[in-house]
């Protein structure tokens, strides 16, 4: 007996569909497990843990953890929590995704709206820099920053981001410029609109969609950086990243299981609320980075 | 000739920097990129050539690195990995992200809910999926300890402490955290497959399977492409995972080329050879890469 409806070729049995179900279902609760481990573990005392029983929840909930991952968990040296390295990745993304974007926007409406000789040849080298292995990039970069005397600092790590985001966001707003009707900004040149005020008037107004795409997927890909972080960064300018993983993995005293769930849900937090907020856009995002041209 | 002909000399400054202007706009990002992208490629190249130690330095040693390199036990310890990481994290997240997609696009009711929860793990950092697993499959405290509690006292899983095993955790936790994406872009090629196609191959007599066999995968080609390329990347990029999990142990056998980089350049001052290592990770990449991105930007033009 045919369960789906009729405008699909596909049909299949009720046998079919409560194996379709189940399997799904498994699936969710696989990809579901790891967070809620992470959470329930996060409000346990450190012996509910220890003593085994991961996916049960709490007998005694307590938010304890919680805080000390915050202000005062033992970072490297310090007992500082990860609320300052948690303020660095914010310093740091901010102006990053912010540059970074509204370079994108530039170059993708130059590159779709001002042909000129080779402008395909410069899209292509900068859509290759987005798959680079950064390792190859890691010695000089080194030390540029050194010579720029941003070393170790979040300047340091905003310059990177821009540099290493450029690519992603020209390919999102050229992508996006492309399929924009040349023939209204021919007309606005016509009646004499400039270089920049056709793209203030006309681009900018209709791009709120790219520019949304732009700025979750900078944000998410610089916010979970850790290769740069942990390059370019140690110590107290340390993004999220570097600092979460200096808890979990520093060797001194007693592993605290639970500090250590809260604090990696501390760093999943901003990107999951993004994604739990703009999803449409995030998977827009994804689609555009692995479908290019 | 605007410049040289005498109606335009200096009289219409304007119009000549309207049509400068594109280019200027485009010169910072143009520079920067040939700066900190193929500058900083071509010095690590030739670095690589150098006998640099803790400091970069200048005196070029040939192909000593390379094959220092080809001879170092870590170096075939990463490459064997790699093999193992990157086949087993594109074989199993493909197969799992079409299942998934397969099966979502049978008018699934709650697809809305499921979706996004097969999706999620993409909007977190490796960082944070490492240590989540880390825990998980920790012998002392996740799921070993749980299931004997439940009753399965001969359950063992302790892969993650295991030499030979490890590398195995490696690929679970990868393919939690990507084969969503892979079923998102299945998804996608399968949504834009014309149902009167498979309406008349139906009316034909063909069962679910043919279709599948004969006329939805062998038009979902552009997806798998993507999907191998996008996952081969990740593969051979993946450092943070790799550092969050197992740090590269138990002892080094948990090593991959990315990481081999980072610890021979930054940690044990051999940084001719660290980036020789990062210039085969480029050509590895490169190799894939350039073809792919050659084609499709070729198509659009």
């Amino acid at each position: 007996m045919a369960i789906a409806s009729t405008d699909t070729a596909i049909r299949s049995s009720k046998v079919t569909r409560t194996f379709l179900y189940l399997f799904l279902l498994l699936f969710a609760l696989f990809y579901l497990m790891p967070l809620f481990i992470m959470a329930v573990n996060s409000l346990k005392p450190l012996e509910e843990i220890t003593s085994g029983g991961m996916i049960s929840l709490p007998q005694n909930w307590t938010i304890e953890p919680w805080l000390s991952a915050w202000s005062t968990a033992q970072i490297g040296v310090e007992p500082t929590g990860l609320r300052p390295y948690f303020i660095n990745s914010i310093a740091m993304a901010v102006p990053a995704v912010t540059i970074s974007t509204i370079a994108g926007a530039l170059n993708g409406y130059v590159l779709t709206k001002w042909h000129f000789r080779g402008a395909t040849w410069i899209f292509g080298l900068l859509l290759f820099s987005c798959f680079i292995p950064f390792q190859i990039v890691l010695i000089p970069m080194a030390r540029i920053l050194g010579i720029l005397n941003i070393s170790g600092t979040t300047y340091g790590l905003i310059l990177v981001h821009v540099v290493y985001g450029i690519g992603f966001s020209t390919l999102y707003f050229r992508n996006y410029y492309a399929a924009f009707p040349t023939e209204l900004v021919r007309a606005a040149q016509i009646d004499g609109a400039g270089f920049f005020q056709i793209f203030w008037r006309i681009m900018l107004p209709s791009s709120g969609p790219i520019i949304a795409v732009c700025c979750i997927w900078q944000f998410t890909n610089i916010w979970n950086d850790f290769l740069f972080g942990a390059s370019f960064a140690s110590g107290g300018a340390a993004p999220m990243t570097v600092a979460l993983n200096n808890l979990v993995n520093s060797s001194t005293g007693v592993r605290e299981y639970n500090v250590h769930f809260a604090g990696a849900i501390m760093a999943a937090a901003p990107t999951l609320l993004v994604y739990i907020v703009a999803g449409r856009y995030f998977v827009r995002g994804l689609m555009a980075g692995s479908v290019k041209g | 000739m605007a410049a040289t002909d005498p109606m335009l000399e200096g009289a219409d400054f304007r119009t000549r920097l309207q049509n400068w202007l594109p280019k200027i706009v485009l010169a910072p990002s143009f520079a920067v990129m040939v700066l900190f992208v193929y500058g900083f490629i071509a010095f690590t190249i030739y670095l690589s050539f150098t006998g640099s130690r803790m400091l970069p330095s200048f005196d070029l040693v040939g192909w000593q690195n390379y094959e220092r390199l080809f001879r170092v036990r870590q170096w075939d310890t990463a490459i064997v990995n790699l093999g193992i990481f990157a086949g087993l994290y594109i074989v199993i997240s493909t197969i799992i992200g079409l299942l998934l997609a397969i099966f979502l696009d049978q008018k699934i009711r709650g697809e809305g809910i499921l979706r996004p929860i097969f999706l999620y793990p993409m909007a977190l950092s490796f960082i944070v999926t490492g240590t989540a697993w880390k825990w998980i499959l920790d012998p002392a405290i996740g799921l070993e300890v749980t299931m004997q509690q439940w009753g399965f006292e001969n359950f063992q899983f302790d892969w993650i402490k295991d030499s030979e095993m490890a590398i195995y955790t490696i690929v679970i936790a990868a393919v939690w955290q990507s084969s969503g994406f892979v079923m998102a872009m299945f998804l996608a090629g399968l949504r834009g497959i014309d149902n009167e196609i498979l309406k008349a191959a139906q009316m034909d007599g063909a069962s679910n399977f043919q279709m599948y066999r004969r006329i939805i995968l062998p038009q979902l080609r552009p997806a798998f492409l993507s999907a191998f390329v996008i996952l081969s990347h990740l593969a051979i990029k993946s450092y943070d995972l790799v550092v969050a999990m197992t740090d590269g142990g138990p002892g080094t056998s948990t090593w991959l080329p990315a990481l081999f980089m980072y610890e021979y350049t930054f940690t044990r001052n051999q940084m001719g050879i660290g980036a020789a290592s990062a210039v085969i990770m480029l050509m590895t990449i490169a190799a894939i890469m350039v073809p792919y991105l050659y084609a499709e930007l070729r198509e659009k033009n």
